[in-house]
């Protein structure tokens, strides 16, 4: 079996994977990282986007050798020395979460969106979240989520890591 | 005012798992040598099973067994049961189709399960679940519910006609009566179209056998883990219900889907003690398409009678709804007690008959979801109502205002089963138009004109039973259940307080709302609060979450253990303070002696109860209370909705440009929690209405939106940001908290409102779900009727 090196949240990580092994499973199967979640077979959900290299992507249809010496930020890297990201807290602050199984999909969409786009309007928003569904929330409060939470950015930018 | 109390919009407690990764899922969990299982799943709709070739697989990598229903049927695992008994209007009993956890006969839907083969890795089950050869006779199938009583194929072979019931409710003679008498009768024709739930979170089980203590822990996606073990040992008898532990951690949403007791449990946990290691499934989507329970799907004519002024007099409702394959756990309650008593509305209608017949069909099983009923009851009285409107040329509003039951006829008796409890329907109605403007909207109806855009108000205003139930009013109903809930509270010696609810939390807070109302009642800080569910092993027994029951049933629970936390703290300071119990008060986490500044804390009650070096004699140690509460009658949640919509009568699309939600809930502990209730339950409700549409091709009955690329879910940019507002609120007298429950009212009324701001606009009734082409249809045939043929 082949043998992946990649960095996950800071840390080096490998293993040996099928080659039709997916990164989300390596995240979740080897490196018992289950923050990351699985909610479709056709890359639909948005429950799996992590960051690769620095762009959001669907980890359901990336492989994991795909990934060989990439750098992988997932939403448990997100949070730093206990202090929660700005956008987890909008979240929280905002009830922008009822069951949490899409959370950690939709914060990590938002953190590209923000990185890209520091003052999105909320059309903006809505249109970026095009790609992750929830079927909680009705999304309200997950708009008001990042618009708070691009609010805050703007006003005390959080060093780059 | 308690920090954090009932009635603050405190942000949850729950939320910080979530958002930094660690909630703990079902699939989360992973045991020591954990083996995989994978459904193999009919590819017909109807179909003789022949053979199912076990050898086929013998000798793939990894394979530990494949098991069928043969299997299962040889080791007396029994069948899939329906926990609610219907009466036909003859007086015979439902027919109930027997639904296996392993098909043995024959296949009943597209996605029936046949076998299941368990291995080693996830993929190598998945490999020798492809292989597997099973051998099929094919059968026509039964698709089309409108015409399943006259289709040449039988889905059970000894229930004649598909048909599982033909139920009635209300008094057919006064309704008679009544239309014979009326001015003017309008009738609709309506289909309240099939959805699949869809609960991001796919259902998921994993089992382990402890042969040392002949004990089977079955994690598992539920909203009622307690009535997952009782089923499962009582009737499918999976182990004895002592022997049985179900544990339902996070769970990610389940609207009704994860209440049922499905085969794919079953067979993990027989498997898991037949193989003597544990046992995982975790279902695909594709697979939930095809495998959770579906809702809705009734097709119905409905007439109103009214008078010359508008003044409903009578109501006749005849309904025809799907089952499906089989009968789901309360498949049976949903179409009928759930729906015909909910046919009053919030009007005096003096007279109401409704029909109900249900038929098996070869399509995934049909049960409760989001609303359960009530969202088809209302929608079904509020297109009537705008027919009415419309017919006798009186305004929307106006015509509702005129056959409200008025705030001093409560507690009102309808003619179908319910006693509403209390309600203020026009306070709801008129602050809901003040909000969206109403009066103004004929300027923007012609400025949109002016633009080329039709544009649409329309207005719902529903009624929801929820809190259920009173048991025994459910099990005089055909509920094979009581439907009480419970509570229970422990201090501990240092003051903390845990507290174990028979409830489940699957996206609602309980965690934060419970914590309010114990640091309400009890004094105690809301962080001192930890709030325990969904383990039958450590909560006390109860009946879950679904019909918006947790905080008017569960949360009364937990008020009155909480009282009777008081009163025994109440005896230890008495005897403390060396007074009498009756001079004791007790306030904020405080018992003084009236009058004095003589006092002790609630934790040092505690203490003192736990360490009692000078206690009451004739006292137990130890300070914990559980109570059970069983509510004298329903509650009833109600409000309007009010929807704004514009369509491009070029493309026939419809945006929705404003939504206005005024509720009445009764009591509301959490404000932010109960406002984010209303918004997923109106896009719900609004999917339902624009977009989601579970279909079947009429000849092979294959599913044909089974995956998030052919059925469309709400996206966030299909919707707006609502208005949502709370009526001042008439407490519920069901229950001493004064809640009515707010789980599903969005799904309930959000159709209507929405259907009927497209009838507004566009002059013409569209069938749900309001697809570009429907309505762009629509429009051609109103505007163009030459072109319609
Ligand atoms: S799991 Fe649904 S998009 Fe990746
Ligand atoms: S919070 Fe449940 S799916 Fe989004």
């Amino acid at each position: 079996m082949p043998r992946v090196v990649m960095r996950v949240n800071g840390k080096e990580v490998s293993g040996e994977v099928e080659p039709r092994t997916l990164l989300v499973e390596f995240l979740r199967e080897h490196l018992g990282l289950t923050g990351t979640h699985v909610g479709c077979d056709t890359s639909q959900c948005g429950c799996c986007v992590v960051h690769l290299d620095g762009r959001s992507v669907k980890s359901c249809t990336v492989l994991a050798v795909q990934c060989e010496g990439a750098e992988v930020l997932t939403i448990e890297g997100l949070a730093r020395n206990g202090e929660l990201h700005p956008i987890q807290r909008a979240f929280h602050e905002c009830h922008g979460l009822q069951c949490g199984f899409c959370t950690p999909g939709m914060i990590m969409s938002a953190l590209e969106l923000l990185q890209r786009h520091p003052a999105p309007t909320e059309p903006q928003v809505r249109a970026w979240l095009e790609g992750n569904l929830c079927r909680c929330t009705g999304y309200h409060n997950i708009v008001r989520a990042i618009l708070q939470a691009a609010e805050e950015m703007r006003q005390a930018p959080r060093p780059a890591a | 005012m308690v920090e954090k109390g009932i009635g603050q919009a405190v942000p949850r407690k729950e939320d910080r798992r979530f958002v930094t990764g660690r909630g703990r899922y079902v699939d989360d969990i992973r045991l020591p040598g954990q083996a995989w299982a994978v459904f193999v799943r009919s590819p017909h709709a109807h179909a003789r099973i022949r053979r199912v070739d076990k050898a086929s697989v013998e000798g793939m990598p990894g394979v530990l067994a494949v098991f069928t229903g043969a299997d299962a049927e040889a080791d007396g695992i029994g069948p899939l049961i329906c926990g609610w008994m219907i009466h036909s209007r003859d007086g015979t009993p439902m027919k109930v189709g027997t639904h296996r956890v392993l098909a043995t006969d024959k296949v009943r839907y597209v996605g029936d399960r046949v076998a299941c083969v368990v291995a080693e890795t996830l993929h190598q089950a998945r490999d020798a679940a492809e292989a597997l050869v099973v051998e099929y006779e094919e059968l026509p199938a039964v698709v089309d519910l409108a015409t399943a009583d006259e289709a040449p194929a039988l889905v059970h072979d000894d229930i004649p006609g598909n048909l599982c019931y033909d139920w009635e409710l209300g008094d057919r003679a006064a309704v008679e009566e009544a239309f014979a008498k009326a001015a003017r009768v309008v009738s609709v024709d309506l289909v309240n179209n099939r959805l699949v739930p869809n609960a991001l979170e796919p259902r998921a089980a994993l089992a382990a056998y402890d042969p040392g203590r002949d004990e089977i822990t079955l994690y598992l996606t539920s909203q009622n883990p307690h009535v997952h073990r009782l089923v499962m040992s009582a009737f499918n008898n999976i182990a004895p219900e002592h022997k049985l532990r179900v544990v339902a951690p996070d769970v990610g949403g389940g609207f009704g889907s994860k209440i049922f007791i499905y085969g794919e449990e079953c067979v993990v946990a027989w498997a898991a003690r037949k193989l003597g290691r544990p046992v995982k499934w975790r279902e695909e989507r594709g697979e939930a398409f095809l495998a959770d329970a579906h809702g809705r799907d009734h097709v119905t004519r409905a007439e109103l009678a009214v008078d010359a002024d508008g003044r409903f007099l009578a109501l006749r409702v005849d309904t025809r709804a799907n089952l499906g394959a089989y009968m789901s756990t309360f498949s049976s309650a949903v179409p009928t007690y759930l729906y015909a008593p909910l046919l009053s509305g919030q009007y005096r209608i003096p007279a109401i008959h409704a029909r109900v017949r249900t038929y098996y069909t070869n399509t995934t099983p049909v049960d409760a979801y989001r609303g359960a009923g009530r969202p088809e009851a209302c929608f079904v009285v509020e297109t009537l109502v705008d027919a009415a409107a419309r017919a006798l040329g009186i305004d929307r509003a106006e015509i509702r205002r005129r056959n409200f039951i008025p705030p001093d006829a409560f507690p009102y008796q309808t003619p179908v089963v319910m006693t509403y409890d209390s309600g203020d329907y026009r306070t709801c109605l008129d602050r809901a138009l003040e909000l969206a403007d109403y009066a103004g909207f004929e300027r923007r109806r012609q400025e949109a004109r002016a633009r080329g855009r039709l544009r649409g108000i329309g207005i719902g205003c529903y009624i929801e039973a929820c809190g259920i139930a009173p048991s025994q009013a459910a099990i005089s109903l055909g509920a094979g259940v009581g439907l009480w809930e419970s509570a229970e509270v422990r201090f501990t010696h240092t003051g903390k307080v845990q507290v174990y609810t028979g409830t489940h939390t699957h996206g609602q807070g309980h965690e934060t709302t419970f914590s309010q109302l114990v640091a309400e009642t009890l004094g105690v800080p809301f962080e001192d609060v930890e709030v325990i569910h969904g383990d039958t092993a450590t909560t006390p027994v109860g009946m879950g979450t679904y019909g918006s029951r947790s905080q008017a049933v569960g949360g009364e629970a937990l008020l009155r253990a909480c009282h009777k936390i008081i009163e025994k703290g109440r005896k230890i300071a008495a005897h403390l303070l060396e007074a009498s119990e009756a001079d004791i008060e007790f306030e904020a986490g405080v018992f003084r002696v009236k009058g004095t500044d003589r006092r002790k804390t609630i934790q040092e009650i505690a203490f003192a109860a736990y360490v009692p070096a000078s206690y009451p004699a004739d006292l137990e140690p130890g300070l914990e209370a559980s109570a059970f509460f069983d509510p004298p009658n329903f509650t009833f949640p109600s409000g309007t909705y009010v929807c704004e919509v514009e369509v491009d009568p070029e493309t026939g699309r419809v945006r929705i440009e404003k939504w206005v939600a005024v509720d009445d809930f009764g009591r509301i502990i959490n404000p932010l929690i109960v406002e984010g209730q209303v918004h997923g339950g109106l896009v719900q409700g609004i999917g339902q209405a624009l977009l989601e549409h579970a279909v079947y091709d009429r000849e092979s009955g294959q599913l044909l939106t089974g995956s998030f690329m052919d059925y469309a879910m709400p996206r966030a940019d299909d919707v707006p940001s609502f208005t949502v507002e709370f009526a001042p609120g008439s407490p519920t007298p069901s229950n001493t908290l004064g809640a009515k429950g707010a789980g599903e009212a969005g799904a309930i009324g959000a159709p209507a409102a929405l259907m009927n701001a497209i009838w507004d606009a566009v002059g013409t009734r569209v069938e749900m779900p309001a697809t570009p082409e429907r309505v762009w249809r629509a429009i051609r045939q109103t505007q163009m009727p030459q072109a319609a043929e």
